[in-house]
């Protein structure tokens, strides 16, 4: 028998006579706060990450102060945003991503509860290593993109593609435990929360 | 009402004061207490070793025991415990269903002393007096076993005379563990002197737990240590009366 | 480490009573894991709070059990229901990753599924892969496999990276480095990152930023050099084929995002039914473990995907015992288990003699449990001795996020390892059993038996010194012996007077 026979078969031996499981209850839902995005903007900045709130028309300047120390700027295709200076990514190796200080991206969805943003690597974007190497990563949220809880993020996120979320600059508390920002991730993340309802599809 | 004492193994053999303690609270009560002399061990020390074929002629030989009793009353969170949890493992490993369901039956009125008092009798001020200051350990198999939550706190906070002290990490296990403290003597030792550290921290004369064989475990560390602690389980606490102080022999 | 077709146990351990007694003469090790697992402790304790406030009680939790016991008993009916259906979800998870671009091997044990691994680097020509924090690449002893085919395995979570520099053994599930403070974290740093790669910088201090900056640059050239990466996955979505990884430094993405290749190796049990169902996974898994609302970076894939990532993806499915532990009744719930590490955190029994006493990957509550369900007992008196390294106070149970009743499986493993005894030559832990056990049985034995025990209590105050007697007067003193039993003194009195 090859070996995935032999599993499944082992697996369906141990199983004899076993009933299968009632469908899961749904897990609880947390109580909507009154504002959702405020919430959200608390539980991201949780994280010590920098997290600030503009209108539609400021954005542009927001996100350039948002970079000022850094000098060189990667962007993905389809930002829709004018950041001065960026070099657009159009599938640079690793170690050339290595050389940007900086990355400015959007996001696909915000989670309020947790403090999390989504990216599930859609125009605007980017692919996975983009957000990764630079050392700053820069994140436009529109304010309709947050949602309440994981289960509302899952509804609206395709599985088939790639996702990353993000709760906060990369942290370790691998030395005693105690708490440390930055290791291989970028050490800042600098979330933008647009108020300006943008559809979930 | 009529109540029956199920005193454990280790109360009878070496601490019958607990058991003594337990009877003359209840008949203050005005309960009527009997001791079915027919009764042995729950088996507890045999099924958490794993022999669990040595443990069901005990199992059998409780429900026979108790099987007419309306109430059986503990003064042991553990061996309650044994009985709830375990005594029907037991049965099923003997295969036998007539037994799964006499223990189901006896099992369902059998009480740890807190849980007789609080929920059956409705009692929480037994009329006690202790004028000592007192430190409660909640032992493990009472709080998460058996979940008795804040009863036996009540119970000690409406004692006159008597002032109860936090007790720091409470919630941690003493290490006693059963033959865990000789299985793996030197942590249960360790597990014990941490514990003995806090209780002595607190500045209490009295360590009060439901369970004696944590106080065995930990009785013994602190006259070991010569502490000026000594211990005392619940029963003994609540029995007290002005003139009548219970206490272990000296 | 685990050789063919055994698991995650370290060769040639003693058993844990003998290994607890070396651990617990060790302060270091005491102070810095008493001080480790209270931090974490009072972490998790916050945020279950904090979810139980969140939950309004009424709709969301109408049995009243709170958010949290609401949520935990949420993720034990996912993995309840994903193992009791294995088969067709496992059937479902490789077709819809062999539909996703992934190529999908089965492995039924360790030394299965390291030759499939070393198989892919050997196909590729690579001499090294970056590795992502993974328990059963740990269990299966991956790293000396692949170090006997010549290719170098990089362990990159920075506690992992501690231990591999040292050449030491993980002592925790989350922190495998949690018995080492900053002091020796630095020396070791100091003495080894130069002979493998980047030096650490002179002058290295041994604050955690510091430490943590040191891992950054001496990994980072591991990273943008590494054509292949192993992983394993904390979530395999059946119905979509999605792996979900869950992590923090960032060294994960690395690992998952920039190499051309990457195998993963994925415990059967691993599989979660639905998309949707990750959700109570995800609120339990970094609560539990980290104590965090989230952990820094989720990263989920379903096999490849053009333009972003490896271009070539592998998912080893591993038995190695798990459907050994699967046909067993009460430890099949082990297999719940998403390796947070919570029940280590609490329990009395590891906070003071560490990981290593337990002699596997597999530490604490779980470990001691785990070890023997993978492994099986009655052959090697290491595991055999697991199931009775915990006193069962039950704390592990409390706060396990998909509700594993380890005090239950222990008590069920000691007698299993008590029945494969039986018949053999008789140990004298058998003999007093049975004694106590007939003495019991009878309360005439019982009562002639007690007339005998301020005899024998008497004697053994004199006697302390015993052989076997001393494990228990070593530390303590034994009560002093009552004038009569509780029996004789009811059969006296009535119950009378005192």
């Amino acid at each position: 028998m090859s070996a995935r026979e032999e599993v499944l078969a082992a697996v369906r031996a141990a199983l004899v006579g076993v009933v299968p499981a009632p469908d899961p209850p749904r897990a609880p839902q947390v109580r909507p706060p009154r504002d959702v995005v405020a919430h959200f903007a608390e539980r991201v900045a949780d994280y010590r990450a920098v997290v600030e709130r503009c209108a539609r028309d400021e954005l542009e300047a927001r996100v350039a102060a948002a970079l000022a120390p850094a000098s060189t700027v990667v962007v993905p295709p389809g930002l829709d945003l004018a950041v001065a200076g960026a070099v657009e990514d159009a599938g640079l190796a690793a170690r050339e991503l290595e050389e940007f200080e900086a990355v400015v991206t959007r996001a696909r969805v915000g989670i309020a509860e947790t403090g999390t943003i989504v990216l599930d690597h859609g125009p605007g974007q980017g692919r996975r290593a983009l957000t990764l190497v630079p050392d700053r990563h820069v994140c436009v949220v529109a304010a309709g993109q947050v949602v309440l809880d994981v289960a509302d993020a899952l509804a609206v996120l395709d599985p088939r593609r790639p996702q990353t979320w993000v709760s906060g600059p990369s942290a370790t508390s691998d030395i005693e435990l105690e708490r440390v920002e930055g290791v291989h991730g970028p050490r800042t993340l600098h979330v933008i929360v647009v108020d300006d309802a943008q559809p979930l599809d | 009402m009529r109540v029956a004492l199920l005193v454990t193994c280790l109360n009878d053999a070496l601490r019958p004061g607990t058991g003594q303690a337990v009877v003359s609270l209840l008949r203050r009560l005005g309960v009527d207490v009997d001791f079915p002399l027919a009764q042995t061990c729950c088996g507890q020390p045999l099924v958490n070793t794993g022999y669990l074929d040595e443990a069901v002629p005990l199992v059998r030989s409780f429900v026979r025991t108790f099987e007419s009793h309306d109430a059986v009353v503990v003064p042991s969170g553990s061996c309650a415990g044994s009985v709830r949890h375990q005594h029907a493992l037991v049965a099923r490993r003997a295969g036998d269903p007539g037994l799964a369901t006499a223990v189901e039956e006896v099992s369902s009125r059998v009480h740890e002393l807190s849980e007789l008092l609080v929920d059956v009798l409705g009692v929480t001020d037994v009329g006690a007096y202790y004028p000592h200051t007192v430190t409660y350990h909640p032992t493990c198999h009472s709080l998460r076993m058996l979940g008795v939550g804040d009863r036996p706190r009540r119970l000690l906070e409406a004692v006159r005379g008597l002032r109860l002290v936090d007790l720091p990490a409470a919630e941690e296990c003493c290490g006693f563990g059963g033959t865990f403290a000789l299985k793996n003597a030197d942590t249960s030792v360790a597990m014990g002197f941490d514990k003995v550290r806090h209780v002595r921290g607190t500045g209490a004369e009295v360590l009060v737990a439901g369970d004696t064989s944590c106080l065995t475990h930990l009785g013994g560390m602190l006259t070991r240590q010569r502490a000026g602690v000594r211990v005392a389980h619940l029963a003994q606490v609540l029995a007290s009366t002005e003139g009548d102080v219970w206490g272990e022999p000296a | 480490m685990g050789g063919a077709g055994v698991t995650g146990t370290f060769v040639g351990m003693p058993t844990f009573p003998v290994a607890a007694r070396r651990a617990l003469g060790d302060a270091q090790l005491r102070h810095n894991l008493g001080q480790a697992t209270a931090t974490i402790r009072a972490k998790r304790q916050r945020l279950v709070e904090e979810v139980d406030a969140a939950v309004p009680t009424s709709a969301a939790d109408p049995q009243g059990l709170g958010g949290w016991e609401a949520l935990r008993r949420a993720g034990a009916a996912v993995k309840e229901a994903a193992l009791r259906s294995l088969p067709e979800h496992l059937e479902r998870l490789e077709a819809e990753l062999v539909a996703n671009g992934a190529t999908v091997h089965w492995a039924r044990d360790a030394a299965e599924a390291c030759s499939v691994v070393a198989a892919v680097a050997r196909a590729h020509g690579v001499r090294e892969v970056v590795k992502v924090k993974s328990m059963v690449t740990q269990e299966i002893g991956l790293n000396e496999a692949l170090e006997a085919e010549g290719v170098a395995a990089w362990e990159t979570d920075l506690a992992e990276l501690i231990v591999q520099l040292d050449e030491d053994l993980p002592s925790h599930i989350l922190v495998p480095a949690i018995h080492r403070n900053r002091a020796e974290v630095r020396e070791i740093f100091l003495r080894r990152m130069k002979e493998v790669g980047r030096a650490a910088p002179d002058g290295l201090g041994d604050e955690p930023a510091a430490l943590a900056a040191a891992a950054r640059s001496h990994l980072r050239e591991k990273f943008l050099s590494a054509r292949m990466a192993v992983s394993g996955a904390n979530f395999a979505v059946a119905e979509t084929g999605t792996l979900v990884v869950v992590e923090s430094e960032g060294n994960g993405r690395m690992c998952l995002t920039l190499p051309e290749v990457l195998v993963s190796v994925v415990g059967i049990e691993k599989v979660v039914p639905t998309w949707e169902q990750l959700d109570p996974m995800l609120r339990l898994l970094p609560r539990s473990s980290t104590g965090e609302r989230m952990n820094p970076y989720t990263s989920t894939w379903s096999g490849t995907a053009a333009g972003d990532g490896p271009g070539e993806v592998h998912v080893v499915l591993l038995d190695n015992g798990r459907t050994r532990a699967l046909a067993d009744e009460v430890g099949r719930q082990a297999l719940r288990c998403i390796r947070c590490s919570a029940c280590l955190n609490v329990c009395p029994v590891y906070e003071r003699t560490g990981g290593h006493a337990y002699g596997s990957v597999y530490p604490g509550p779980i470990g001691a449990i785990l070890n023997p369900l993978l492994n099986g007992v009655g052959h090697d008196d290491q595991v055999d001795s697991l199931p009775y390294a915990s006193t069962l106070c039950g704390a592990c149970f409390e706060v396990c996020p998909v509700r594993i009743d380890i005090p239950s499986v222990l008590v069920d493993q000691r007698a299993q390892v008590v029945d494969a005894h039986r018949g053999r030559r008789r140990s004298g832990e058998a003999v007093v059993m049975r004694l106590a056990a007939a003495t019991l049985a009878d309360e005439g034995r019982l009562g002639f038996a007690e007339r005998f025990t301020g005899v024998g209590l008497r004697a053994a105050r004199r006697g302390a010194g015993w052989p076997g007697l001393r494990r228990w007067t070593g530390a303590r003193d034994l009560p002093r012996p009552p004038r009569e039993s509780f029996r004789a003194w009811w059969r006296r009195t009535g119950g009378g007077t005192r």
